[in-house]
């Protein structure tokens, strides 16, 4: 049994997420639409600001708590991926904001004042090879000047804040490639126009994602988050929480998938019986059950190792990868249960189904994974 | 104003109950338990009154095991102020748990007890009549609305065979909760940590004087038959000579 102030904040969100259909979430996968209302709830309510600390107005509860929200909010049908960043991205400003900034920022993010949860980070031309990226920010006077282009960028047209980065010592002068790099907070209603260009994307899912184009963007150097050419570390700093997170979303999936899938096999009759008393149709449900459940222990030990504040690096990745891979893989056997009506988008199985698809793919690869596995945890050769 | 409320523990109205091989109750191991449903809405009939400024504290009880102290603190979560557990291992039946509401009606002299009209579990619907027949207070059961009044009386609307009636009632009062007496909320964030830190007294039905021995005792439990297969009739005629002469519905 999992300790009560777990199971009840999974109840509460549960509570609060039936309130928003499977039919919402239908409504603005088919318009592109944000699901406001839903954010500013589980805002106001609380369950976006667990990893804040309390005297910033935040819950102050650890990673196990924010993971149970994710799960609960992709269990219920809905769209984690509207809404998730806003939950680690301020990750950035506790970590390595100035004592302003944190008092500035946090209490409103806290309060649902503030929406920070848009980064930038990947680049066209260079993709997961993050420290070659090629948006440069120069220092004039009190002032950084931003050049540069990013694609991919999630939430940023429902964001008020941005966490962005970019060069601020070119490659060549740095002996390590991972210096010189800089964390910025950006204002993006103030930048919109000003600087920066957002061409949203149109894309199989509705994360919102746009490309940026930054055309001598000037911002104050006091947006510096961090010190300056250290801000690979800033964004890297983040990245435990944000993939055992992402798994935890993969779980919430995962379980969907699997709750669906036994359902619709129990009752469809076809050929005078359920089809889920064949064994064909049966096995391959109990196998995802079995697999999603695996990686949940996985995710679960990635949480106590984070929230014990242990190096957690590969169970985070490991996390990530098995979890993506069980939700697709339920999301799959879903879909080959439903039949023709799994592509009936009123079922919900594939849209879900091409939601989760991309935790393989965003924050990071499964490859990536893979090779940071092989190199950091196995120590074989480097392969890039 | 004091009000107390109930937040009984029973099995969780998602799971599918399992009776037990020896046919002696249902099995309740590793079964999720929640607060039942309409004891959910008495609470939020209670905690809507205090935000509204027509109640001063909000008192939830629970009588179980200790195993309670977890409705106690969902309940808490939800607003109540601060919670009662009447610890028993005693399979508590609904004259029981009246004597125990008597004694801490005489304790806590609250204004208003609001009681869940039925649990999910027993369904015997008895207890909240009982609780008043006991501490010969006024009642209104089944209510789907509830008014406090100024002068010391609550209007109530109650949900009766055929239509609502509407009685008032002098305070204090038990009152027993409906379906539609109001939507329950979920806790929110801040107030699932701050239950945490409300007072929980714990007492023994000694403690409190009652004697809690069963009165009833269960001979059987079994699960409902199971419903036969149906058949597809190929005309009207056909139908109407099956209930007819089949069913003998129709004559
Ligand atoms: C819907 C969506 C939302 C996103 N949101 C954001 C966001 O908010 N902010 C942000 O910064 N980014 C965001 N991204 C970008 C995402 O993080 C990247 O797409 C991802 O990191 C992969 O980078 P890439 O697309 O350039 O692929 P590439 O780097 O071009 O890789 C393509 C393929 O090659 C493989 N590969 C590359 N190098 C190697 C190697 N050395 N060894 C083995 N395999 C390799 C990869 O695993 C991958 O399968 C989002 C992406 C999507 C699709």
């Amino acid at each position: 049994m999992e300790n009560q102030d777990i199971e009840e904040i999974r109840q509460a969100v549960r509570q609060l997420c039936s309130n928003y259909s499977e039919d919402y979430w239908l409504g603005l996968d088919r318009t592109g639409g944000y699901p406001t209302d839903f954010v500013k709830e589980l805002t106001t309510s609380g369950f976006l600001t667990v990893l804040i600390p309390e005297e910033y107005g935040g819950a102050g509860l650890g990673l196990r708590e924010a993971c149970v929200v994710m799960e609960e909010v992709c269990r219920s049908g809905a769209h984690a991926g509207a809404c998730h960043a806003q939950m680690y991205v301020m990750g950035s400003v506790l970590r390595h904001g100035s004592d302003y900034q944190k008092k500035t920022y946090l209490p409103k993010i806290a309060a649902g004042e503030l929406r920070l949860q848009s980064f930038g980070v990947t680049e066209p031309t260079t993709g997961t090879d993050t420290t070659s990226l090629k948006t440069v920010a120069k220092k004039e006077g009190d002032e950084y000047v931003i050049n540069g282009q990013k694609v991919w960028i999630s939430r940023i047209e429902h964001s008020d804040l941005m966490v962005l980065l970019a060069r601020t010592t070119p490659q060549s002068e740095v002996s390590k490639k991972t210096d010189g790099l800089s964390a910025f907070l950006i204002d993006v209603q103030a930048a919109n126009g000003n600087g920066l260009t957002i061409q949203p994307i149109e894309s199989m899912i509705n994360h919102h994602s746009c490309e940026l184009f930054f055309d001598d963007l000037r911002i104050p150097a006091d947006n510096l988050l961090g010190e300056e050419g250290k801000g690979f570390r800033v964004i890297l700093d983040g990245m435990n929480a944000e993939r055992i997170l992402i798994a935890a979303e993969c779980i919430g999936d995962g379980r969907y998938f699997v709750d669906k899938a036994s359902a619709y096999a129990t009752n469809r009759i076809v050929f005078k019986r359920p089809i889920g008393q064949n064994q064909g149709v049966q096995f391959p449900i109990a196998r995802s059950y079995t697999q999603v459940e695996a990686a949940a222990l996985m995710v679960d030990k990635a949480v106590d190792l984070f929230d014990a504040g242990e190096p957690c690096g590969a169970e985070a990745n490991i996390a990530k990868l098995l979890a993506s891979e069980a939700s697709w893989q339920a999301g799959d056997v879903c879909m080959q249960t439903h039949g023709g009506f799994a592509f009936a988008k009123e079922y919900h199985i594939e849209r879900k189904f091409r939601e989760t698809r991309l935790y393989q793919i965003a924050p990071i690869s499964t490859n990536l994974i893979l090779s940071f596995v092989g190199e950091h945890v196995l120590k074989m050769p480097r392969s890039y | 104003m004091k009000v107390l409320v109930t937040a009984k523990r029973v099995v969780d109205y998602n799971v599918s109950i399992r009776v037990l091989s020896d046919n002696s109750g249902v099995d309740l191991n590793n079964v999720k338990m929640s607060v039942n449903p309409f004891d959910e809405i008495a609470i939020e009939e209670a905690v809507r009154l205090k935000e509204a400024g027509k109640v001063e504290e909000v008192i939830v009880v629970s009588i179980g095991t200790s195993a309670c102290g977890e409705q106690i603190r969902t309940a808490l979560a939800l607003g109540a102020d601060r919670g009662i557990l009447v610890e028993t291992e005693e399979d508590m039946q609904p004259l029981a748990i009246a004597k125990v509401f008597k004694a801490l009606i005489e304790k806590e002299q609250p204004k208003m007890v609001i009681l869940g009209k039925q649990a999910i579990d027993g369904d015997n619907g008895q207890t909240g009549q009982m609780v008043a027949a006991l501490s010969g207070l006024a009642q209104a059961t089944f209510a789907s609305e509830v008014v406090v009044n100024d002068d010391d009386t609550a209007t109530v609307t109650r949900e009766v065979d055929g239509g609502l009636e509407v009685i008032s009632v002098k305070l204090p009062a038990i009152i027993t909760t409906d379906l539609r007496l109001n939507e329950p909320r979920y806790a929110s964030l801040p107030n699932i940590m701050k239950a945490k830190k409300k007072p929980v007294d714990t007492y023994s039905p000694e403690d409190l004087g009652v004697d809690v021995t069963p009165r009833v005792k269960t001979l059987k439990v079994t699960p409902p038959a199971e419903r036969a297969a149906g058949i597809i009739v190929e005309t009207v005629e056909e139908l109407v000579d099956k209930l007819k002469n089949e069913a003998k519905v129709i004559s």
